[in-house]
């Protein structure tokens, strides 16, 4: 499957003098991590699927700064802001997605300041956009009527209040959407923002990915949706914890879509 | 002889308003203690905040028991306050009842009778809300936070209000005159047949000291504020006009930061130039916060404001897995650290004498700040718009900047993003590989 991935870079583009419609931000958990790596091609199957003229930045693409400014180390963060600036403006991108709500938040409203002006989407956003276009259609395929559960990433939901798109999303699968507890802004996190994913938690009596899965499997969901690389880490593992990998999938909202059309 | 009541009420009102106004102006000086932010942006959207969220109680209802009650509280306390202005000019002027004499006897009934039914729904709240402290002991009202002042003072607050309420209707129920006119009495005219059998003149006396302790006992109330949790009954209005306005998302990006960022990736600019002219003798910036005065007045206004609900720390996820963090704890110790700050000034003629404590360790520990997630759920939280989180990434900020002080797995998710562009040891010329994997 994955040779016929297109994946152009802005650079080849550049060559051809030529401007994508919009720059897919993958994001460090994107490109290396294993399991994200399969979040980044599904949504890229699914650019493939409806003719969207995208690019990368490949190699040239670098950390956000997100982790390192919600450590405090706010030189880093801006050393890296102002790096991917000058590439994102040099190559002058206008229009970005990404599908890591960190990045997202990071690009959409930390660089603004720092001279990095773009429309940022993330990429459950771009994906109903997709779909209010017409380019894109989304069926239930094996999903239809499945329980689905939709943990909201808080770096989308709170930090920049998108909770509609990716229950739109669902909901076009035909599945039976459930909702936590906590959800939409009332959402508990997941445990891994503010730097969180990089480090060991602070002595406590749980931990906050298991607390969560907990208000999740409470629902009884055939399948948590997630719209975070870092989200999706947290629940697979609480998911683990709880002896539940056999029961309920973790899965990124694009690999549902993707999925479901056998993609 | 005869003007005696007269001048005894203008001195206690006096000293009372005088004791007051001298408290805010300590409480505004200990604020601006507090590094300038421009917040004068925006101004039609922080009105509007003010009116939903302050005035409107907007963000209270979303927990609808305790929102209901406190709205009844609120809305008593507002009204049934209109009654203090008649108080005020009958202690002044020695009249009794001035409203009767200037307001149509059926309007002057109707408004005393709806702060009589207000001043039992207070009453009522009010006894509901002090079982929900002391008797069904919600979780957030018990944490550890709570020590024995934050819960007495909790607590003071709610047997203040008894009292004044309860001294609103014996005053009207032992007022003969008010009870034969038989207009306005909602309430007080079930109460009157409590005190049947008494003289005139006992009757006459309860009245007076019900109105005397009223007016004391609101006084008295008044400059408690200053000492109590209870001042966001009106810095709520300010803090919710400050407020964020941005994307809860967006943390702030520190502009002495952007500047040396800035010269750095400058390729003209010569890094052994002598520095700018005034610039020298400039006390480079101390990045991030391991004090009160360098926290933004606007945090310090928090920190006042915080009524200590706990409905932040009720949905934090670090304090809900049983971490040392909780978000109205760093609003409380802001505050306590920021008074101590301020007397310490008052002790020594209006400067600071390094006392060798600060907000960082002394009040609030690493291991609070580290166990943070930044998810926002406490700012959410919060019906007057405070914003813990702000506290905590500035301090965080100091303890990366000027200490090296992260924790090593976070020193190590910072050196690979510094190497190679990622948190993690991958090569940045790796970066495509996924799409051929």
């Amino acid at each position: 499957m994955s040779e016929l991935l297109k994946v152009p870079t802005m650079a080849e583009f550049m060559a051809q003098g030529k401007q994508p419609e919009v720059l897919f931000w993958v994001g460090c958990a994107g490109s290396f991590d294993d399991r994200a790596k399969k979040i980044t091609k599904a949504f890229v199957k699914l650019l493939n699927k409806a003719n969207v003229e995208f690019a990368v930045l490949g190699t040239e693409e670098s950390c956000t700064g997100d982790p390192a400014k919600r450590s405090g180390n706010e030189f880093l963060f801006q050393m890296q802001a102002v790096t991917n600036i000058e590439v994102l403006n040099a190559y002058e991108v206008k229009k970005i997605v990404t599908a890591c709500p960190h990045c997202f938040n990071t690009i959409k409203n930390e660089y603004p300041e720092l001279g990095g002006q773009y429309e940022v989407m993330h990429h459950t956003q771009f994906l109903k956009t997709l779909l209010n276009e017409g380019r894109l259609t989304v069926e239930g395929g094996q999903f239809k009527g499945k329980r689905i559960t939709f943990h909201d990433p808080c770096y989308l939901g709170r930090a920049n209040n998108v909770y509609e798109a990716p229950r739109v999303l669902i909901q076009k699968l035909e599945a039976e959407l459930v909702e936590m507890k906590n959800c939409r802004r009332n959402g508990l996190c997941c445990g891994a923002g503010g730097a969180q994913m990089f480090k060991e938690p602070e002595k406590g009596d749980k931990d906050v990915n298991v607390e969560r899965t907990e208000q999740a499997l409470d629902v009884k969901p055939e399948i948590i949706a997630a719209g975070c690389p870092f989200c999706n880490t947290m629940m697979t593992d609480g998911v683990k914890a709880k002896e539940k990998e056999a029961d309920v999938a973790v899965m990124d909202i694009a690999e549902l879509i993707a999925n479901a059309q056998d993609l | 002889m005869h003007y005696l009541p007269n001048i005894l009420f203008a001195i206690i009102l006096i000293a009372g308003i005088g004791f007051f106004v001298k408290n805010i102006k300590k409480l505004s000086r200990n604020i601006k203690l507090g590094r300038d932010v421009d917040v004068s942006d925006n101004k039609s959207q922080r009105w509007k905040n003010m009116a939903m969220i302050a005035l409107g109680q907007s963000k209270m209802v979303r927990r609808p028991i305790a929102g209901f009650l406190h709205v009844v509280v609120y809305i008593g306390f507002i009204i049934i306050n209109m009654e203090v202005l008649e108080i005020i000019i009958d202690g002044i002027f020695g009249t009794h009842r001035i409203g009767l004499k200037v307001l149509p006897q059926s309007f002057y009934g109707f408004l005393i009778g709806a702060f009589e039914i207000l001043a039992v729904l207070v009453f009522v709240s009010v006894i509901l809300f002090w079982i929900r402290r002391n008797v069904i002991r919600l979780q957030r009202f018990w944490k550890s936070e709570m020590t024995s002042w934050p819960k007495n003072d909790g607590n003071n607050i709610l047997y203040f209000e008894m009292v004044l309420m309860t001294l609103f209707l014996v005053m009207n129920a032992t007022d003969i005159h008010f009870q034969n006119m038989n207009s306005g009495n909602a309430i007080s005219q079930f109460i009157a047949p409590w005190f049947s059998g008494l003289s005139n003149t006992t009757l006459h006396f309860i009245e007076r000291s019900a109105w005397w302790l009223h007016i004391i006992g609101i006084l008295i109330f008044l400059n408690y504020l200053y000492f109590s949790k209870h001042l966001h009954i009106l810095l709520a209005f300010p803090n919710t006009f400050y407020g964020k306005l941005q994307p809860k998302g967006q943390l702030d990006n520190l502009e002495a930061v952007t500047k040396e960022v800035k010269m750095m990736m400058d390729p003209n600019i010569d890094p052994f130039a002598a520095p700018a002219e005034g610039a020298e003798g400039e006390i480079p910036a101390k990045f991030g916060a391991s004090d009160v005065q360098d926290l933004s007045w606007v945090q310090l206004l928090n920190a006042y404001t915080c009524t200590e609900c706990g409905r932040c720390t009720s949905e934090c996820p670090a304090n809900q897995t049983g971490k040392k963090l909780s978000p109205r704890k760093i609003m409380m110790d802001t505050r306590d650290r920021l008074e101590e700050v301020g007397k310490n000034i008052d002790a020594n003629k209006g400067e600071f004498k390094d006392d060798g404590k600060q907000l960082l360790d002394n009040y609030i520990t690493r291991e609070e700040l580290w166990a943070c997630t930044s998810c926002n759920a406490c700012v959410e939280a919060c019906p007057v718009s405070i914003d813990p989180l702000s506290i905590i990434l500035d301090m965080r900020r100091y303890l990366v900047m000027e200490q090296s002080a992260a924790p090593t797995e976070l020193n190590n998710m910072m050196t690979n993003i510094e190497n190679n562009g990622a948190p993690w040891p991958y090569n940045q010329m790796d970066r495509l590989n996924w799409k051929n994997e």
